[in-house]
């Protein structure tokens, strides 16, 4: 099994060293890159999610942002169609995405590999075209702007704060799930579907608790984006973002907990640094991301921790070799 | 008599539809089922044939015949930078899980749509339909597009050229061959990797085809593939991977039922294809037809 994060207080102390940066930062940095860190933020909670569909489940989930747009749709719908509080949208969204999460899950589950990626494909894209087409309800193309928030809220920096707040806690909860039994179940279904049925673990149950639960956040990631952004439109729906978020799993190292955030950082850096200084940021990022393919193929975060774990590896026996 | 020339022109573009769609879908379908990658680079290519179909036609000049040129020479252009694609990065990744080689083409999306940023700029472009097939004719009170049964004769042919290279050429059974067992062609003396490149360009070759036919009727932009390349993965997968016929029948099921979808329920009609494939992927979800895979 891959490891997840190095074990022992060391790892908590870096994680408590990158919050505390992270929650300095803001101090120091212009409002437009505050408002960058919490769409990294954003990305990082939804590839995570994403992450434990795609890489602890091994589903080929390739639809994943649909959750994400639902989430910000039933927010920005609640505050402007209905009389209902910005709190009750904020309550609904992730309940929404992880309802649809299930009636898509439901009969996605029953099929493997690409045949499974394809119907999440074509379920995903269906809930786009209707959500882009439905006028009445969603604006169809123009989407929902002006979505008012809470006066507390209404600030980049405040949203920062709330959406560092939220992910924090969300990826607590996700690193438990993953290390819980159900997440050591779910991860024998991905490496061995046979022998893990035959022990007794239902391959279909766990498939879907863990794709309604990747959904369930993708839904709380929807609600940050509408912090964020104070908008919606039917892109965040269209099976773009989702293949963006997989590229930032796949980027940052699926088989690692923290790698869909790290790729995510690298996505939204590059894309909006290089995109400053050049308009072909795309060919560097494509050219990035074949780097990564062809040299570290484990991604970001797997390649550093195999180098870190080849280290002390050696550093350990070294100092065995003089010990004995 | 006046709905029933609607039906027929609706009819016509449907099946000029289809037939897009199919020639870009045979051209992945082969790929999967020979290949086993997941070429997120497919729809590029064909934007590619439509940016190089253009240039081709701005070169030779629209009223000298440029568009036939057009139609001959992107194609071809498009199948030798899949060659140098397969040859220079593909083959590295065969090895490694789908994802990997799903991520590499979609790092060569990104660079292709850049390329095509730098070589035409930004705005769309257009080319005129050619003379000859410009206008349209009158059928039972209606004008059908001429331009439009070019699109349709061209589905069948293609079909008809990919059946028999496939089944009656010697090229088109090793590839047969190394889909079912890729090893055995290995120590009978073949060498599969050729075989792979060869895919691969075939595989360019009908996106290029795909995207030169369509210029003439669309406006040529960065984009376009974008909504293009969901709908062909669905075909695909809905015909049966690898299965030609399958592409074909899932083609003219998306093509032919979005155009009628649209004159009973206008606004529904983007729904459709979605659905239908969603629907026929619950119910057979091994594809229509028999699968290679």
């Amino acid at each position: 099994m891959p490891k997840i994060l190095p074990a022992g207080s060391r790892s908590w102390w870096q994680l408590g060293a990158i919050l505390a940066v992270l929650l300095t930062l803001p101090l120091v940095i212009s409002q437009y890159n505050v408002y960058l860190l919490t769409l990294i933020l954003v990305y990082a909670l939804l590839a995570t999610s994403l992450n434990l569909v795609l890489g602890y489940g091994g589903m080929l989930q390739l639809h994943h942002g649909v959750f994400f747009g639902l989430g910000a749709y039933t927010v920005a719908l609640t505050v402007t169609k209905t009389s209902l509080p910005f709190w009750a949208g904020v309550a609904a969204a992730p309940l929404v995405a992880a309802f649809f999460a299930f009636l898509i899950g439901w009969f996605c589950v029953r099929l493997k590999g690409l045949y499974f990626g394809m119907l999440t494909l074509a379920l995903g894209q269906l809930i786009w075209s209707v959500v882009y087409r439905w006028y009445e309800l969603t604006g169809g193309d123009d989407g929902i702007h002006g979505i008012a928030v809470p006066e507390w809220l209404d600030s980049i920096t405040a949203a920062y704060y709330a959406g560092l707040a939220v992910v924090a806690v969300c990826l607590f909860v996700l690193y438990r799930i993953v290390r819980s039994p159900f997440g050591i179940g779910l991860q024998a279904c991905r490496d061995n579907s046979q022998r893990s049925e035959s022990v007794g673990i239902n391959l279909r149950r766990h498939r879907l608790i863990a794709f309604v639960i990747g959904g369930f956040f993708a839904g709380v990631a929807g609600i940050l984006l509408v912090l964020a952004e104070g908008s919606v439109s039917p892109d965040v729906v269209y099976w773009e973002i989702s293949a963006e978020i997989m590229i930032m799993c796949l980027a940052g190292g699926m088989y690692t907990f923290w790698g869909p955030a790290v790729g995510a950082l690298a996505v939204v850096f590059l894309s909006n640094f290089i995109g400053a200084q050049t308009e072909y940021w795309l060919l560097i990022l494509g050219a990035v991301l074949m780097a990564i393919v062809l040299f570290m193929p484990q991604g970001i975060l797997g390649y550093l921790q195999e180098k870190w774990s080849s280290v002390s590896l050696r550093r350990a026996a070294g100092e065995k070799h003089v010990a004995g | 008599m006046e709905s029933f020339s609607i039906v027929g022109s609706q009819l016509l573009i449907g099946l000029s539809r289809s037939m897009i769609l199919f020639i870009v879908a045979a051209g992945l379908t082969v790929v999967l089922g020979v290949l086993r990658v997941i070429n997120f680079a497919h729809g590029a290519m064909y934007m590619l044939g439509a940016f190089l179909a253009y240039s081709v036609v701005a070169w030779a000049g629209a009223s000298h015949g440029g568009f036939w040129v057009a139609l001959l020479v992107a194609p071809l252009l498009v199948a030798l930078i899949s060659l140098l694609v397969e040859r220079g990065l593909l083959r590295w990744v065969y090895h490694r899980e789908h994802l990997v080689q799903l991520l590499l083409t979609y790092a060569l999306v990104l660079i292709i749509s850049d390329v095509i940023k730098i070589l035409w700029g930004t705005g769309f472009k257009s080319i005129p339909i050619p003379g000859e097939l410009a206008g349209s004719v009158q059928f039972m009170g209606g004008s059908l597009p001429v331009y439009n049964f070019l699109l349709v004769g061209a589905g069948p042919v293609v079909a008809v050229c990919l059946w028999y290279f496939f089944s009656r050429t010697r090229l088109g059974k090793m590839c047969r061959a190394t889909a079912t067992d890729r090893e055995t062609v290995d120590t009978l003396g073949i060498n599969s990797a050729w075989v792979f490149a060869v895919v691969f360009s075939l595989g360019g070759l009908l996106a290029g085809l795909g995207g030169a036919l369509i210029a003439p009727t669309t406006n040529i932009v960065q984009g376009m593939d974008v909504a293009v390349v969901v709908k062909v993965f669905l075909i695909v997968v809905v015909g049966g991977l690898g299965n030609i016929w399958g592409a074909l029948l899932a083609s003219l099921v998306f093509g032919v039922g979005e155009s009628m979808g649209i004159m009973f329920w206008p606004r529904g009609a983007i729904v459709l294809p979605f659905l239908i494939s969603a629907l026929l992927l619950i119910v057979r979800p091994n594809g229509l037809l028999k699968s290679v895979w």
